[in-house]
């Protein structure tokens, strides 16, 4: 059977979190409760209570480019002093810790912006195309939730998101 | 007690509110552009006189080296500081009242950092050869020295202004997307569709954005402590006497921390009344920057006089000589107001009905910057004037109108970036107004309730 799209609006949060919580507790057939989506004006995060601990692994992609900077910056200079071998070097070591280390370092940081930044994109999904069930409304001052589920479960979940007040409800066929 | 903000202001009103600003700002946003635009026209004129005529148009020759230009570098590598401690430090303390003012602070950053990188080169006098100090292998042989505090800054200060742009867009993506829905459109729809990425603010979408702005945030702060950490380096590693000193980095990080303050409070004032912001930026929160910035005054006034004792108990001679010399010789009257300027004139700011007095707040936030500025003059000249070695005595060189047209003119150039910035860009961050109110009116909605309760 065809899974369709749903977006319901929200004035507040707590009519959101109710609807929610009750899709969650119901058990509706052809609806997977992590095919739900909240969309907010703010980050709202007392919502995973509600939907449960769903994963951010940017921090991983912060440790590999900070690692990996650190690295880079250190063995580059290095590289580039140890070509310096034919010059005269008055009895100073050819590969400087210290000074090393210092550049090292901003190239730690370095990496770790930059692969945060990646790992935000990779892990948010961005960037995007904007989805066809989308209200400019959820980037002013309401909440959506958006719904994803076989077309015979559409009618259940549209009563529950009813009950709970939605101010209105979007609804387009699926992928 | 006055509140940081309402917890009664629609979302939509704030939406409404700056995005206002976008399109119809008080005039005076039109006269400080003009004036920034003609400041920038002197610049450029000293700056192509000095290209055709020579460093010496500046009145630069040994052992001025550096002159104006390396001083009001590390003026605005200083003010660079504010964006950081307000973006970065007082988000991880939780400090929810930084929320209706970081952006602005993120943005001085950037511009700050952007307008220094010009004195590097400008400093050069052969500003064509500037690549010379590129690391790359090429067929002159000539590499630059990577054990020099001069490359470290190079380095530094290319991650910082690399990282606060990044900091500041991640941090603007959520607002684009509320720009690109509510405008009609045009060029500014295509440019707001373009750089929110699609953002549409799932529950996916903020939990990422929460980890990256904390990651990137806590990588900046030790950043922000290397860069000035690492241009103290320039002068602290040095034998030369005034700059030989341990207590250097922290000095200067102190310093950056205040005229980055001060230049807030400077800022906060102008754009609170062009872009009438009056309900964002409210006295509540600008009192609190106000006694932040009283605070870290008495910080450097500390660390000033630390180094004064250190260098004067060391019974290094040369060093004694150079602060005998700042404190009586041709730079005392500029030393004085540096020391008046930056120690008793913040004194001020101790009184109350001072901290939320805008006028006499306008006037404190411009003499202590004149005073920060000051005292990286006074760093970098005295010392060239009175070095160790006999012919460097009595060097007395004061700076030609080149040099001055040309720090003038950094400040037309950076007010120039800045408002252009505010009138393009959300400059107070809608979604995280949002948040402060919301969570306010909630801890309203929880102490009413259990204040019922109790009774």
């Amino acid at each position: 059977m065809g899974q369709r799209h749903i977006l319901a609006l929200f004035n507040n949060f707590e009519n959101a979190e109710a609807a929610i919580y009750e899709l969650r507790a119901a058990d509706i057939k052809g609806f997977n409760f992590d095919d739900l989506t909240l969309k907010s004006p703010i980050e709202h995060h007392e919502v995973e209570d509600i939907l449960g601990q769903r994963s951010a692994k940017v921090h991983w992609f912060t440790l590999v480019g900070a690692l990996l900077g650190g690295l880079l910056g250190f063995f580059l200079i290095s590289g580039a002093q140890a070509n310096f071998y034919a010059q005269m070097k008055g009895g100073k070591p050819i590969v400087p810790l210290p000074p090393n280390f210092m550049l090292a370092y901003e190239m730690f940081i370095l990496g770790g912006v930059c692969l945060s930044v990646l790992g935000f994109l990779i892990c948010a999904g961005l960037p995007a195309k904007r989805s066809s069930l989308y209200s400019a409304k959820v980037s002013e001052d309401q909440i959506g939730v958006l719904v994803k589920a076989d077309e015979s479960a559409m009618a259940k979940i549209k009563g529950v998101l009813l009950n709970h007040e939605a101010l209105e409800i979007q609804e387009e066929a699926g992928k | 007690m006055e509140k940081d903000i309402r917890e009664d202001i629609a979302w939509a009103q704030i939406n409404k509110d700056v995005l206002g600003s976008l399109e119809a700002p008080r005039p005076l946003y039109w006269v400080i552009l003009l004036a920034a635009i003609a400041m920038i026209g002197v610049a450029v004129g000293c700056e192509i006189y000095q290209y055709q005529v020579g460093i010496g148009a500046a009145n630069m020759n040994n052992p001025h080296a550096w002159g104006l230009y390396i001083s009001t570098f590390i003026f605005w590598i200083g003010m660079s500081h504010s964006g950081t401690l307000l973006s970065a430090i007082l988000h991880l303390m939780h400090a929810d009242w930084r929320k209706p003012i970081y952006r602005f602070a993120e943005a001085m950053t950037t511009f700050s950092l952007m307008t220094a990188g010009l004195f590097v080169m400008i400093h050069l006098g052969r500003l064509w050869q500037f690549y010379y100090s590129l690391p790359y292998p090429d067929e002159r042989g000539l590499w630059p020295n990577f054990q020099s505090p001069l490359l470290w800054d190079a380095m530094a200060i290319f991650t910082y202004l690399s990282s606060s742009i990044i900091f500041l867009y991640v941090g603007m993506i959520p607002d684009l997307a509320i720009c690109r829905d509510s405008m009609h459109p045009g060029w500014r729809k295509k440019l707001y569709s373009l750089l929110s990425l699609g953002w549409e603010g799932t529950d996916r979408q903020w939990r990422n954005f929460r980890v990256t702005y904390l990651m990137i945030a806590c990588f900046l702060i030790p950043l922000a402590v290397s860069v000035h950490s690492i241009v103290a380096a320039d002068f602290a590693m040095s034998q030369q006497p005034g700059w030989h000193v341990t207590s250097f980095p922290p000095y200067f990080v102190a310093g950056a921390l205040y005229s980055g303050c001060s230049g807030i409070i400077t800022l906060f004032i102008i754009l609170r009344y062009v872009f009438k912001f009056e309900e964002y930026m409210t006295l509540s929160i600008l009192k609190k920057i106000v006694r932040l910035t009283f605070a870290i005054a008495m910080v450097w006034t500390y660390l000033n006089a630390v180094e004064f004792a250190s260098v004067w108990y060391s019974h290094d001679q040369p060093s004694k000589d150079v602060l005998i010399q700042k404190a009586s010789g041709t730079y005392a009257p500029f030393w004085w107001g540096m020391i008046f300027c930056g120690s008793i004139v913040p004194l001020t700011l101790a009184f109350k009905r001072a901290q939320t007095n805008i006028p006499v707040l306008f006037a404190v936030s411009l003499l202590v910057n004149l005073g920060m500025w000051l005292e990286r003059w006074m760093i970098v000249a005295p010392t060239f004037s009175h070095g160790i070695y006999p012919w460097t005595w009595d060097h007395d060189q004061w700076p030609s109108f080149v040099q001055w047209g040309i720090v003038f003119g950094s400040f037309g150039w950076f007010v120039l970036l800045f408002m252009v910035f505010c009138k393009v860009f959300p400059s107070v961050s809608m979604y995280e107004v949002k948040e402060m109110v919301y969570h306010r009116s909630l801890h309203l909605k929880k102490s009413g309730a259990a204040g019922r309760g109790a009774h």
